[in-house]
């Protein structure tokens, strides 16, 4: 444990740029991946056909292969992030980075797009023909009646979604990110008898980042429950 | 036929989305158009970048020593996983709290820690001097604990997805609690979960490709070689493209197995599966 202890400021940073991919790629797949599911289940056939096409693809793609596109491929064809270069404190935000977080964006999307789906699907038909009949229109039975349920029923699946993303973030280490993976493997290289130490203590802040992410969305499904 | 989206259409909804309709065509062939010229602007379809991929060679290559090689590391894995899983998914179910705690706190660990740090640790103490067959077993053993961490969920899901008056009958005709287990829940329980089984496959062979990482033989691997040979003149493009297919194809083919098996012998029993689904990790 000493060796982590006497690299901290460098294990600290290293989860920064973990915990930074995290709500970047978090944050904009939740956005993109929306807007994914209003194109799957919406009411124009060739936008749902394509959407679908779309997410089975990215689904059955490796991560590593995605972050290979952007990383290393996508120069190739101008897909380029050399605009980005951002120094906040201690942290670079270069063109690596926002490389490997467009990566994990697009792959987490298409998850985050079947998780809304699924939600959707949960809600059962008769409760929104009840509010037809009942005489709401379009936008009363989406706000008051259908979307409440669908986002409850989505909750616990882009909770897994979103911790899957954490622990995906570290595959951005084998491609030029200093983040925890990296920064493991770099001190395993140098400490080689420290190593399981070294895997523990990373191992287990891991286990308290999942825990964390797990315990909050577990706190926000509790605080939306309604009785029924 | 109504959805929960959306009532039956009437003619000027119907005329809206005949427009939608144009509209999203035009967007999506645009979009394809956009990424061939895009592709076609920066030479991406030169002969010599796709020759890789269309000379026997090559191709015997990418087949023999990355898919096979893939698909060996990734059925190792897949059966050592549902072995570890089997064994903690039951010891969950264990009646002695020294059994059910320690398979609790193992199941847990190994289903929050990235697969990655695992694959690096066994490389580094263990594979580091055993060459290409270290890499291919380190990501073999990490691959196994988190796919094994994630399936004893699935096990203890499908023990108990069992109807309970089995087990009782059971226990009524005199058997003990390993027979009950062995003939009578888990035979039951396996049937239920066969399809969340192969769907873990996937993501094991998905995650195959995490070998890169330890330089451990398979697709990424030859893919790397095939684009940082200065002969194809810098495919990474056209190599990016053709990996991404074979494990579309590879990934499509399994999940087609798991909804025929789904059919064949599981039938309505689905949603004790998709709750399963639900508490673990689904990537």
């Amino acid at each position: 444990m000493e060796v982590v202890w006497d690299n901290r400021a460098e294990v600290a940073q290293a989860f920064g740029y973990t915990i930074a991919l995290f709500v970047v790629a978090g944050v904009l797949s939740l956005l993109l991946g929306t807007l994914l599911a209003a194109f799957r289940v919406g009411p124009v056939g060739v936008l749902a056909k394509a959407t679908a096409v779309w997410v089975t693809m990215v689904r059955n793609t490796p991560l590593l292969i995605m972050l290979i596109f952007f990383r290393i491929a996508g120069p190739k064809v101008g897909i380029q992030f050399n605009w980005i270069d951002l120094t906040v404190g201690d942290f670079r935000i270069n063109n690596i980075f926002a490389a490997c977080a467009a990566g994990l964006t697009v792959y987490t999307s298409a998850f985050v797009c079947e998780a809304i789906r699924a939600g959707i699907n949960a809600v059962p038909v008769g409760q929104a023909e009840a509010a037809r009949a009942i005489g709401l229109p379009f936008s009363g039975v989406m706000r008051q009646v259908v979307l409440p349920q669908a986002v409850r029923a989505s909750l616990p699946p882009l909770a897994s979604v979103q911790i899957a993303l954490l622990k995906n973030t570290t595959v951005a280490g084998a491609l030029g990110v200093f983040e925890a993976f990296a920064r493991m493997s770099d001190l395993t290289n140098d400490h080689a008898p420290d190593r399981v130490a070294i895997f523990v203590s990373f191992a287990l802040i891991f286990v308290v980042l999942v825990s964390v992410v797990s315990f909050a969305t577990h706190r926000l499904e509790r605080s939306w429950k309604v009785a029924r | 036929m109504t959805s929960v989206l959306f009532d039956v259409t009437g003619p000027k909804a119907r005329a809206r989305h005949r427009i939608y309709t144009v509209l999203g065509t035009l967007v999506v062939v645009g979009i394809l158009a956009f990424f061939v010229y895009r592709l076609a602007a920066s030479d991406q379809f030169e002969y010599r970048k796709w020759e890789p991929f269309v000379s026997p060679v090559y191709l015997e290559a990418l087949f023999v020593d990355g898919l096979l090689e893939t698909l060996k590391m990734a059925f190792s894995a897949i059966v050592a996983a549902v072995v570890f899983g089997a064994l903690f998914g039951i010891g969950k179910l264990s009646d002695h709290a020294w059994v059910r705690w320690p398979c609790w706190l193992v199941v847990e660990f190994w289903r929050a820690v990235p697969v990655l740090l695992v694959m690096i640790l066994v490389f580094f103490a263990w594979g580091i001097d055993r060459g290409e067959s270290g890499a291919y077993w380190s990501v073999v053993v990490a691959l196994t604990v988190y796919n094994g961490a994630v399936l004893a969920e699935v096990f203890r899901a499908g023990v108990l997805a069992v109807p309970s008056g089995q087990a009782e009958a059971a226990y009524a005709l005199g058997m003990r609690k390993t027979q009950v287990m062995m003939s009578i829940q888990l035979p039951q329980g396996v049937k239920i979960m066969l399809p969340a089984i192969i769907s873990q496959c996937v993501v094991a062979l998905k995650d195959t490709s995490l070998g890169y990482a330890v330089a451990a033989p398979g697709l990424t691997i030859v893919g790397r070689q095939i684009y940082t040979d200065p002969d194809f003149g810098g495919n990474q493009v056209p190599t990016v493209i053709v990996l991404a297919a074979i494990y579309i194809v590879v990934n499509l083919l399994l999940t087609a197995l798991a909804t025929w098996i789904q059919k064949r012998f599981v039938g309505e029993k689905r949603i004790e599966v998709t709750a399963v689904g639900t508490t673990t990790p689904v990537l």
